[in-house]
């Protein structure tokens, strides 16, 4: 049994030592999690329209297929808010403050593209950047807040998606040259700001998704290579700890706050930055006092991400998957908020997906695995393994 | 054939990967104490939790006075007589003493709680056994002595007449002990049956008639009490031969190391200072201990000593350098190593593994890290040194996450990670807390063998035997101040105990030049 270990962890592949690591486990979870929203949204489906129940569920099933260029054009936003909830979470913040750090950032994103004017390959670029640092600006408050008063980081992020969010819109409509009064949204912005697309027929898709998907993996690397990635889980694990071994905890927390509001902020920055597949149009932004729904969604793709850049990079597509097949059910008579029930159950799921997979793993034990768990925890008093290089 | 009231038959129980009780056998007869001695994770608690009706057994079975019993929760042992002390108190805090004694037979007419007669009955049982107790007193507000006495009170006004003890004396004074054991044997002189559960060695040569020994979960044996010794009894319980006197040199003091002088504490509990002017010296070579019984301060003074919380007076000199206004990392940096006093608290982060553990304190040093990224390889390779010379026993070396290492290992590991970082002085706040008689004897020869490295030791303890062996110097702590530096040559435990209980003061130079 040791020598088995011994060996497979030098050859490097063991389905084993595969099953034993914490993501696979949380893949497990998710993937569980997902089966179960799904059956749910088929018996709600069911109730809603017996007779179209089957048809519309392969529409959310495999329905984003057909349009894949979309499911990533719609992912890009929600990957990015995705990402700053859970990397706060890593820390063991919960930055509910998405919302208004993704509206800070598309609003300083549109001043760019409005107000400043330059050469067409930087533009872009330079409002993205600049939707970057208004995001950061938003997670910085809360951060600063928490760090100097301990005010506790739900209460003051939620108040600034409002106070965000009222701004913006006021800043929008107080601006001639961002916004049409009669039609009561912005402009459309020049093509030098737009960012490029990737050219899929029929599709906004463009570089922002993978722009995300990079920034999620350099956050990956960030979270498991470097020393501040093994500051900032420890103070997630346990900040007692973490302030034991010295590390700064208040920096820390500023820090990781600004992190998780420029990631936000991008999100905002590549969602109004959008190229439009009708020539001579842009996305446009509606000051109309609602909060941002891809903040909130971030949370429902961390959660189903386990906080893990790269289970977010998945879930987040996932999500954006089923909300294009949603409303494609649309076709067969369905309404697009069924779908909203159905990713509500998934998350819902996978909140207490990780008892679910407890559960399922002493299932899978009592029925395979006895053995192997008992030789286990005997040999803890003998072995040290002392060769697991 | 002996006549036993309570007979445990080859009870087996299996936890997911682990068999907690292997075939364990255990009889209890009327009128005595009958210790149930093991190491940590030898299977005592679940064997009394199997009787108490907290697990069921997979095998075996329990009978009471020869008859099969089928014991399925708290209730039915309740009905067959069987009362429980557990270690962690299951009291209602908000409630009064005398609430949590009635609490699950309240005596009651038409559903409103008769309290009168249930206090009489419970005054009635203190003063019998003289449990002193105040029933109208909350619980939040009563000591933890008290606290105890709460729960035998309850086993008693439910008149059961077997009485499980989970390790009762960890939290008590010395003082409070020997009156808990007169009690106990009390109880047994009646007739009722006491079932204690310890691994104090001495406490069971005092008070048991008859001992059964648990190891990893399979039964021993069972001897008498009075025709063993405590030597006989480790070596049953570890498998080999403990020493119990701590083998050390007289003490060569060097230089002094640390000086504190008239560190103040604020309390978070009450208006009053937590820590008031304490001072004192460290010096090479030497163990310090702070004795003292939990709540006088100890705990306040070393998270001000450590950089942990802030003190409001006073100056601390760390190799001659002051580090008063220090943050944690500089006091590390300047030679202060920290075995914490809870070590899931403040000494691990138990998600992260064993290598991850041990460059806890370390992870920042150019060894460790370049550029920001760390460097795996090195903390790999570091740690198995530290596992393989401090001997840290895991499931999976350094990969193992060290939540799933039992509290001794954990131990270890917090020890190999702060005596192998440079330091000049060792703060070691309760290191034995909970442990083994292997792994304390283990711990305390790690805390002389850094004393005669040179090293300063300031030694934290609630456990008596320890300070009076381990120890070249004793302070004793009371209510936030030393009250008497002791040496623990000439010393008892007596007077250790009136010190600490503070009946007993002496002005030692240390308190005078305080204030």
């Amino acid at each position: 049994m040791q020598d088995n270990k011994k060996s497979s962890q030098k050859s490097g592949f063991d389905f084993r030592s595969i099953t034993k690591t914490k993501g696979f486990s949380a893949f497990t979870a998710a993937l569980l999690a997902i089966a179960l929203g799904l059956i749910f949204g088929l018996i709600v489906m069911t109730l809603a329209n017996p007779s179209k129940a089957m048809a519309g569920f392969r529409y959310v099933l495999v329905g984003g297929f057909s349009r894949f260029g979309d499911v990533l054009y719609f992912a890009t936003p929600i990957l990015m808010t995705g990402l700053a909830v859970g990397f706060a979470f890593k820390m063991g913040l919960f930055n509910i403050g998405a919302s208004g750090q993704y509206t800070m950032g598309m609003f300083f994103a549109l001043y760019v593209g409005f107000m400043v004017e330059l050469p067409a390959g930087l533009h872009w670029i330079v409002a993205i950047l600049a939707g970057m640092i208004g995001g950061m600006i938003w997670g910085f408050i809360p951060g600063i807040f928490k760090a100097l008063l301990n005010v506790n980081e739900v209460i003051t992020s939620i108040m600034f998606n409002y106070i965000g969010m009222y701004l913006v819109d006021m800043w929008v409509q107080g601006n001639a040259t961002m916004y049409i009064a009669s039609k009561s949204r912005t402009n459309y912005l020049p093509s030098t700001v737009q960012i490029p697309s990737l050219g899929v027929q029929g599709s906004n898709v463009n570089l922002g998704i993978i722009f995300a998907i990079l920034i999620a993996v350099t956050l990956f690397i960030v979270l498991q290579k470097t020393t501040f990635g093994y500051e900032l889980k420890a103070t997630g694990y346990n900040k007692y700890a973490a302030d034991y071994a010295g590390m700064k905890g208040k920096r820390n927390v500023v820090v990781t706050m600004i992190i998780a509001g420029g990631l936000a902020g991008l999100g905002g920055a590549f969602a109004i930055l959008a190229p439009s597949a009708i020539a001579g149009s842009s996305m446009t932004y509606e000051p109309i006092n609602i909060i941002a729904a891809n903040g909130f969604n971030g949370i429902a793709v961390a959660l189903l991400g386990s906080s893990n850049p790269i289970g977010i990079i998945f879930s987040a597509i996932f999500i954006s998957h089923i909300q294009r097949g949603g409303s494609l059910a649309n076709l067969v008579g369905f309404k697009p908020e069924i779908i909203d029930v159905v990713i509500a159950v998934i998350i819902y799921f996978s909140a207490f997906a990780m008892i679910m997979n407890s559960a399922l793993a002493k299932f899978v034990k009592s029925k395979f695995g006895k053995k192997v768990e008992m030789a286990n925890a005997n040999a803890e008093p003998t072995t040290t393994n002392k060769e697991a290089k | 054939m002996e006549n036993y009231i309570v007979e445990m038959l080859n009870i087996t129980k299996e936890f997911p990967g682990i068999i907690a009780n292997d075939n364990i056998t255990l009889n209890l007869k009327k009128g005595e104490v009958h210790a149930l001695l093991g190491e940590n994770g030898a299977g005592k608690s679940t064997l009394m939790s199997v009787l108490f009706g907290l697990y069921q057994a997979e095998k075996g079975e329990i009978r009471k006075n020869g008859e099969v019993v089928k014991i399925n929760n708290p209730n039915d042992a309740n009905a067959l007589g069987i009362g429980m002390v557990h270690q962690h108190f299951k009291l209602v805090e908000i409630f009064t003493v005398l609430e949590n004694i009635i609490l699950g037979v309240e005596p009651n007419k038409m559903g409103f709680i008769e309290k009168k007669e249930a206090k009489k009955k419970v005054i009635e049982l203190s003063e019998k056994y003289g449990l002193a107790i105040n029933p109208d007193a909350l619980i939040e507000n009563i000591s933890v002595g008290m606290q105890q006495r709460v729960e035998i009170l309850k086993m008693l006004y439910r008149e059961n007449e077997i009485l499980i003890f989970d390790e009762p004396t960890a939290v008590l004074t010395p003082q409070e002990i020997k009156e808990l054991l007169k009690i106990m044997r009390g109880f047994a002189e009646e007739g009722k049956s006491i079932l204690f559960i310890t691994h104090k060695l001495n406490e069971i040569m005092e008070v048991a008639d008859r001992c059964t020994v648990l190891r990893k979960g399979k039964y021993i044996g069972t001897v008498d009490v009075k025709t063993t010794t405590k030597e006989e009894l480790s070596r049953m319980m570890v498998g080999r031969d403990i020493s119990f006197s701590v083998d050390k040199e007289i003490s060569k003091p060097g230089e002094v190391v640390l000086s504190v002088n008239n560190i103040t504490v604020a309390s978070k509990l009450h208006k009053n200072n937590a820590v008031k002017g304490v001072t004192f010296d460290v010096r090479a070579g030497e163990i310090v201990c702070l004795a003292g019984i939990e709540g006088n301060g100890q705990t306040e003074f070393v998270a001000a000593l450590t950089g942990l919380e802030k003190m409001t007076e006073g100056s601390i000199r760390l190799c001659g350098k002051d580090i008063t206004k220090s943050s944690i990392r500089e006091r590390s940096i300047s030679g202060m190593s920290h075995i914490p006093e809870d070590r899931h608290k403040h000494g691990l982060v138990l998600e992260y593994s064993l290598e991850e553990n041990m460059v806890l304190q370390r992870y920042w040093e150019s060894k460790f890290q370049n550029k920001g990224f760390i460097k795996f390889d090195a903390v790999r390779e570091y740690s198995e040194g530290l596992i393989k010379q401090f001997d840290v026993r895991s499931g999976q070396g350094p990969i193992t996450v060290v939540r799933s290492m039992s509290g001794g290992n954990q131990q270890k590991a917090i020890i190999a990670r702060e005596i192998d970082k440079k330091h000049e002085l060792l703060v070691a706040v309760q290191p034995t807390r909970g442990l083994d008689v292997g792994a304390i004897e283990y711990i305390h020869k790690q805390l002389v063998a850094t004393r005669d490295a040179g090293k300063g030791v300031l030694l934290v303890s609630l456990e008596l035997e320890e300070v009076m062996n381990v120890s070249d110097r004793i302070l004793v702590m009371y209510e936030g101040e030393i009250v008497g530096e002791l040496d623990p040559k000439t010393t008892t435990v007596q007077e250790l105990g009136l010190y600490m209980s503070g009946a007993k003061r002496n002005t030692v130079k240390e308190t005078n030049h305080a204030g």
